[in-house]
């Protein structure tokens, strides 16, 4: 196990905390870079869906998992972003620009959205942001001189001075570029005094609240960070997909979203990363799973589902710390080998954390 | 990767009882009555489907009030209800009214079951756990459903003794099913009132309700009673399917129509039984009126910007109490 010597304030809040992290991620973004010529297209092209989920992964986390505010709409912000990029694009503007613009006015839809969200939580927060999804799900279906309504929308190319991006190997670079940007962009944030303050109000609102944090601009910027992150991730997801659809942007994927988060670990950044590749992978998983069942079993669409019911019920109930948290003790095994015991992430337990009045 | 890839995507409810309602309304005399009694007849089929929000709405507030739960299978429980009502009657040949009672037990089991196994491991743990937990419980329901022989993701029908009857007086008809789903759930409010009014055991769930820990203190079995009401919603929750699935069909999605009891839950101020009864009627009817009015589409979000409206005003719903944490 490595020992930190601290001798500086500073060193709290260092992006790497030793050399050992310079190392891996430095070896991390050398196979990103050299992924055309590891991978083939296929492969590729899965590797920039993962990442394309991670980016919306790290913006529902920084909400839910380091803010402790629920969402369950979060689908709606990917489907904003998306429509803007497709509209933009397909009247010409230069896709780096239409992102921003992606990103800015999904933010703004986050900041409406939160406002009155502020005023409420737990489950009625939940609820609200159901509501939105729903409501904003039914927008893009109803609003056809817009939006195409129900048969949807081809996105137009990526283009930039006259460059088409569209590509695989292009394209993956930009979302590796984009998903670099935005991991370092969350990391900053956290590390930040408005970061901290997040993670202040996620564990206890009141003493946050006592501390002297601002709790309606802290949740609203939250929001709205969260927004903008999750739109920018429907921007590559518009593009990579080319067709988009409002049921793409439906509760089944505000789902997904929530499912990779919990899975990956809520509340870390690598957890998004964990939880995309777990999502993304998965339907492959069960097609090798289909061969080996019945087929009556098989064939039915029931399996899909029936997996991820068990998958998130298992990872709630054994492992709430996610894929992060099993890596974290699994590395922590190794690190103490033969030392490591049972009890060392045993959980905390309250009889019952109420969030009524006792 | 599109949504759909789960047999989900599509999510939408069946229309309800809209073409008993437009063959009445053709039948009425009338010029100037027609529009009154066509309205008369939204309003009923709007009071008839308010009520099914209502019962899913009740089992969310029973699970809320005894274990701050929030149940987001509820719905999935109502489908359970429905499929095994149905399996009772078409295939085993159980007598319909036995059929019912059976249907309802088993799925109170179930009820029971799922808060033994997989709610009080987790008892304790922050609330986005529980949904998340919930939520999977809902896929693994309709996973589990579609994939069992002889049912499968096909549209059924539930038929009923008094199918197809209609009541009528001074030129209004009132279909039987729709009848008995008000009246079911009438009797069934009633009796609930009376559970948690005169019975010992409703007055302990009230207590470990107000307060666990000194519920627990005073001899209470805390932990029995949270797996009898996990049983008592999902109980309710069946009863509420084997209504509906007369009205629309016995399906495997037919759950979602608990996401529309959220909001019926929520503008009643989640915690509250009768609130969850008045905010089930006001989605209910609120729904009918936006499909008889507005332009089409507003139906399936009327639910929602109801809900939304009323967080804005007033966030903790109609009957929410509003009390303020204290440190």
């Amino acid at each position: 196990m490595r020992f930190l010597f601290k001798t500086d304030y500073k060193q709290d809040i260092r992006l790497f905390q030793h050399e050992g992290q310079v190392l891996w991620y430095g070896l991390l973004i050398a196979v990103m870079l050299a992924a055309p010529w590891l991978f083939g297209n296929y492969w590729l092209s899965q590797l920039t869906f993962v990442m394309i989920y991670a980016i919306a992964g790290l913006g529902l986390m920084i909400l839910s998992g380091f803010t402790g505010l629920p969402s369950i709409g979060h689908a709606a912000f990917l489907g904003v972003g998306a429509y803007v990029e497709a509209l933009l694009v397909a009247r010409g503007a230069p896709f780096p620009l239409a992102m921003l613009c992606a990103a800015a006015i999904s933010g703004g839809v986050g900041f409406i959205v939160g406002l009155p969200a502020l005023r409420v939580k737990g489950i009625y927060l939940a609820v609200a942001t159901l509501a939105f999804g729903f409501i904003v799900e039914e927008v893009l279906a109803r609003w056809e001189s817009l939006t195409g309504g129900n048969e949807g929308l081809t996105v137009a190319a990526p283009r930039l001075f006259g460059v088409n991006f569209a590509a695989p190997t292009p394209f993956f670079y930009v979302s590796l570029f984009v998903c670099v940007l935005v991991t370092l962009a969350t990391l900053n944030l956290l590390r930040s005094s408005t970061g901290r303050a997040f993670i202040a109000i996620r564990d206890s609102e009141i003493s946050a609240q006592s501390m002297g944090i601002d709790l309606t601009r802290a949740k609203a910027l939250s929001f709205v960070v969260s927004a903008a992150i999750v739109g920018l991730a429907g921007a590559l997801y518009a593009h990579k997909l080319r067709f988009i659809s409002p049921e793409q942007f439906g509760l089944t994927q505000s789902i997904d979203l929530m499912l990779l988060i919990v899975v990956g670990g809520l509340g870390s950044v690598h957890g998004a990363f964990f939880g995309a590749a777990f999502l993304i992978t998965l339907p492959q998983f069960i097609a090798i799973a289909k061969d080996w069942l019945p087929p009556e079993m098989a064939q039915t669409a029931g399996l899909q589902a029936l997996v991820y019911g068990l998958i998130i019920i298992l990872f709630v109930m054994f492992e709430p710390a996610g894929l992060y948290g099993r890596w974290i003790k699994l590395r922590t095994f190794f690190e103490l080998f033969p030392f490591y015991r049972r009890g060392m992430f045993r959980r905390q337990r309250a009889f019952q954390r109420s969030e009524r009045l006792k | 990767m599109n949504a759909s890839r789960r047999g989900f995507g599509n999510v939408r409810l069946p229309e309800i009882a809209s073409a008993e309602t437009g063959d009445a309304a053709a039948a009425a005399p009338g010029e100037e009555g027609e529009t009154l009694l066509a309205l008369l007849h939204v309003l009923i089929s709007g009071i008839a489907l308010g009520c099914i929000y209502a019962l899913v709405a009740l089992g969310f507030v029973l699970i809320y009030k005894a274990t701050e739960a929030v149940n987001f299978a509820q719905g999935e429980l109502m489908m359970l209800g429905a499929f095994a009502g149905f399996a009772l009657t078409q295939l085993l040949g159980v007598p319909f009214y036995l059929a019912m009672m059976i249907a309802v037990l088993l799925v109170a089991g179930l009820g029971v079951l799922i808060e033994r196994i997989a709610i009080r491991p987790i008892l304790g743990e922050p609330q986005f756990s529980v949904v998340m937990l919930t939520i999977g419980l809902g896929y693994v329901a309709r996973g589990g459903v579609t994939m069992t022989p002889f049912l499968g993701a096909d549209t059924y029908a539930l038929p009923t003794p008094y199918k197809g009857e209609m009541l009528r007086f001074a030129g209004l008809a009132l279909s039987v099913d729709q009848a008995v789903v008000i009246g079911a759930t009438m009797a069934l409010c009633a009796a609930l009132y009376a559970l948690f009014r005169y019975t010992k055991i409703g007055i302990a769930m009230q207590a470990a309700s107000q307060n666990q820990l000194a519920a627990y203190y005073m001899g209470i079995p805390v932990r029995g009673l949270n797996a009898l009401v996990w049983g008592l919603s999902a109980g309710v929750a069946a009863i509420a399917g084997l209504l509906l699935a007369p009205l629309t069909f016995v399906h495997v999605n037919m759950g979602l129509i608990g996401l529309k009891a959220f909001p019926a839950a929520v503008i009643g101020g989640f915690g509250s039984l009768p609130g969850a009864v008045i905010g089930g009627l006001v989605i209910g009817v609120v729904e009918s009126l936006a499909g008889f009015f507005l332009p089409e589409g507003a139906k399936d979000i009327a639910a929602y910007v109801v809900v939304l409206l009323m967080l804005m005003i007033k966030p903790t719903g109609l009957f929410g109490d509003t009390q303020r944490k204290k440190v």
